[in-house]
């Protein structure tokens, strides 16, 4: 019987699916035999769920102004900004537009923007 | 080597948890169930048996707190009785819902008001909803031999459910008989250490028990039935083994006595069988063709044995030893709902001895023998309420 | 002041709101630690955040239990671990708890548990209400907040009962550690767990967690928030280790409880005198805790 706990963890390639792809592929089988007994959750969270759709404001980042001091990273509470070499960088896949690294960023360097602006 | 020793149905329960090397008991002493954590407390303190002992401070949280050590890969036990059973509802259908296999021991005591501590079975009858296997035990030594058994059913990889193993409040709780403790390598080879699929794991780090949304919730709830369905052969499979290695045999589902081609069968669960044995050996020396089944397993329900034995039966008398409110007791309801359109025959269910209400040979022999005359005179009443004050006089004659 | 690691054990496409406070909470927790941690939570907003199944969010075994269970299963695990011959200090066992589940609901089984000498880290993340099941009074509300089943009516208004002191109620338990920490000074939050975590012996921590969604503010008021409860000593970060408080953390200068108030529209309908009283109450608290780390440092 396969069963497919665990395989996702192990295949983060899988990322590059869809969530429609994967959970077609590996999640939602058509038997029931084919997963434990009881609810074990084993796919990691970020193939399963974009909250970036949720988003109605946009956090726009103005890596001139960027002093990449990791205040916004340290704030996130989605964890989808993160200082790279050339500055901070959005996840726009999950972030949910909450605009706190916008309120914390002791340089002003991020601004809040309309979401509608950018679909 | 075995050995026997002069025990109550508590100090056979604490014994059967120590033989099965039980690693974690969580408990909370209520009456008449004390003495089975007082035996497990000695025993731990004087390094006989090698468990974690938790002293919750609910019955909710012994068996919130066996939930959890069994889903970290522990074997775990508890006890209780009455109201702390009741207490636990919550978590008795969340440990049958999260499959683990925790086997607890509850000693059957009436539910309050009015307050009473005596012999019920409605503590244990109002759970059976919540996926415990239940088994009803007839004497001490039947409490110890279930315990280890019932480690071993519900352990098994297509069960995976937990158990009751209950005992009469003081007629077994605090009544002393003699009681066989095994050899511990003996009951090891029969029952091997407890080696989840899947437990709390750092390596494998999973989420137990989340949020299951309508789309996989009820295929969830089909595979405990699938595993109540496979219940009942693993039931006897394991009586079976157990008879062979240690030479008792329980009975499985139901205990069969003097059965065969009987016209009337009584059906009773727990302390009262054996008493009612001897009423049943007196009737046939009498000229009646009377048996007894002692409904040992009531889940899972053992419905196609009770059609097997009720073939050629024409009365079936169940007695109930405790009262569903609304509408009679359920081992009645239950044995019906086996039957119906596989049997036409008369059955009548009898209330008896609710709150520890004695239940002398004579009683239970005029129960009898108004099972028997219903056979000429066709069902006089569906439920019958047996030695209350307004009827006495016609039960004790 | 303890770097905050890189490593996140929380991974992204949590369901929580936007701006929530607990999210962040459970990311220092785990930050904190580290890996080789299983965590207990009951019912309450984790329960959820985590996703449906199969989803999980977090890089560490996770049992969920029932709503008032949360000490009994940290109690159960950790008693399995032990039987299993494996260390506390090998692997933590965490109970995660929001203000209902461990002040109210959960108090028992807390109360339990650390009685016990479970040696278990104990956490509550306080949004102050039940905002899981959308924002009905907890113990742990604050006077004058308005909820919904605390709303401001003609007749009856806001919440009249002052919020429950968790801190003392632990600390009464004779336990070896409790902390307050806040999700607006995460080095010191992380600090203060992973000191826990080496204490043996149950441990107890009080995460100030705001809820933009029940407390009607903006989702990116959040830290801000956290950092003014601790600026006007409406909610002060302090330990008490053995019996010996320490406020570790104390404002340079305390800001006016207004200041706090008025960012939330759950305080909106709140009089002056009203605030007055609030300001009241946080100064003779403050006064207390002050006084009390003088008399046991003594």
């Amino acid at each position: 019987m396969q069963r497919p706990l665990n395989r996702l963890t192990t295949k983060l390639e899988v990322r590059r699916l869809s969530k429609e792809e994967v959970y077609r592929i590996v999640i939602d089988p058509k038997d029931h035999r084919d997963v434990p007994l009881t609810l074990i959750t084993d796919c990691p969270s970020y193939l399963m769920t974009k909250t970036g759709s949720w988003r109605t404001l946009r956090p726009i980042v103005d890596n001139e102004k960027c002093i990449k001091c990791g205040i916004c990273w340290k704030f996130c509470p989605d964890v989808s900004i993160h200082v790279k070499e050339d500055g901070a960088e959005v996840d726009y896949d999950f972030c949910k537009g909450c605009g706190i690294c916008a309120k914390e960023c002791p340089v002003d360097a991020i601004v809040m923007e309309k979401e509608e602006d950018y679909v | 080597m075995s050995e026997m020793k002069i025990v109550s149905g508590n100090f056979a329960a604490a014994y059967g948890a120590k033989l099965s090397r039980v690693e974690v008991v969580a408990a909370y002493p209520i009456t008449p169930q004390t003495e089975v954590v007082e035996k497990i407390a000695e025993l731990v303190s004087n390094g006989e048996m090698d468990s974690e002992y938790v002293k919750v401070e609910s019955e909710h949280s012994a068996m919130a707190a066996c939930i959890a050590a069994s889903n970290a890969g522990a074997r775990a036990y508890t006890a209780s009785s009455a109201h702390g059973l009741a207490l636990m509802h919550e978590l008795l259908i969340w440990a049958s819902g999260a499959r683990l296999p925790v086997v607890m021991t509850n000693i059957n005591r009436a539910m309050g008001p009015p307050w009473s501590v005596w012999a019920d079975h409605h503590d244990t009858l109002a759970q059976k909803g919540t996926g415990q296997l239940q088994f009803f035990c007839e004497n001490n030594q039947e409490v110890l031999d279930s315990v280890i058994m019932a480690f071993k059913i519900c352990e098994d990889a297509d069960i995976m459910l937990p158990a009751m193993v209950v005992e009469d409040a003081f007629i077994l709780s605090h009544t002393k008989e003699p009681v066989e403790i095994y050899d511990q390598e003996l009951v090891d080879e029969f029952l091997p250490p407890y080696d989840p699929e899947y437990k709390l794991d750092v390596e494998r780090p999973f989420g137990f028990g989340s949020l299951g949304m309508p789309d996989w919730y009820m295929d969830f709830r089909y595979k405990i039935a699938e595993a109540f369905e496979k219940a009942p052969e693993k039931i006897e499979k394991v009586n079976k083994e157990f008879t062979e290695i240690f030479g008792n045999d329980n009975g499985g589902l139901i205990e069969e006595y003097k059965t065969d081609g009987v016209d009337v069968l009584i059906v009773t669960m727990g302390s009262i069988s054996s008493t009612s044995k001897d009423v049943i050996d007196e009737l046939r020396k009498e000229g009646h063709n009377v048996g007894l089944a002692r409904l040992r397993t009531f889940r899972p329900f053992p419905v196609e044995k009770f059609r097997e034995i009720t073939k050629g039966v024409n009365v079936v008398g169940v007695m109930d030893r405790s009262y569903t409110f609304g509408h009679g007791g359920d081992a009645a309801r239950e044995i019906k709902d086996a039957l119906y359109g596989h049997r036409d025959l008369i059955l009548k269910d009898y209330i008896v001895g609710l709150g520890g209400r004695d239940l002398t040979p004579k009683i239970l022999k005029n129960i009898m023998l108004d099972a028997i005359s219903l056979q000429d005179k066709g069902l006089d009443k569906e439920i019958e309420w047996v030695d209350l004050r307004i009827n006495q006089e016609r039960w004790r004659r | 002041m303890a770097k905050i690691p890189e490593k996140e054990l929380m991974f992204q496409g949590t369901t929580a709101c936007p701006g929530c406070g607990a999210g962040n909470a459970m990311r220092y927790v785990l930050k904190a630690l580290g890996k080789n941690t299983i965590i207990n939570i009951p019912a309450c907003c984790w329960a959820v955040i985590p996703g449906v199944y199969p989803s999980r969010n977090l890089d560490i075994p996770l049992l969920y239990n029932a709503f008032e269970a949360t000490g009994a299963a940290s109690s159960g695990v950790r008693a399995a671990l032990n039987a299993k011959g494996i260390d506390p200090r090998e692997i933590t066992v965490a109970g995660f708890a929001g203000d209902g589940g461990t002040a109210d609901i959960g108090i028992q089984a807390l109360s339990g548990c650390v009685e016990r000498g479970t040696d278990t880290i104990q956490i509550m993340y306080d949004n102050e209400a039940y905002m899981n099941t959308g924002i009905q009074r907890s113990g742990e509300t604050p006077y004058g907040a308005w909820t919904t089943t605390t709303p401001v009516g003609s007749e009856k208004a806001w919440k009249k009962n002052p919020k429950k002191n968790m801190m003392e109620i632990m600390n009464a338990h004779g336990i070896p550690y409790t902390a307050t920490v806040s999700i607006a000074y995460p080095e010191i939050m992380i600090e203060k767990i992973q000191k826990a975590k080496d204490i043996p012996g149950p441990k107890f921590i009080h995460i100030y967690a705001p809820c933009p969604t029940g407390w009607r503010s903006d989702p990116s008021d959040t830290v801000k928030l956290a950092k003014l409860a601790f600026e006007t000593c409406v909610f002060p970060l302090y330990e008490i280790e053995n019996g010996v408080y320490n406020i570790y953390k104390k404002p340079k200068k305390k800001v006016p409880v207004r200041d706090y108030l008025k960012l939330q529209g759950r305080f909106r309908h709140l009089p002056t005198e009203e605030v007055e009283l609030i300001q009241e109450n946080v100064d003779r608290e403050w006064e207390l805790l002050q006084k009390k780390e003088k008399f046991t440092k003594e």
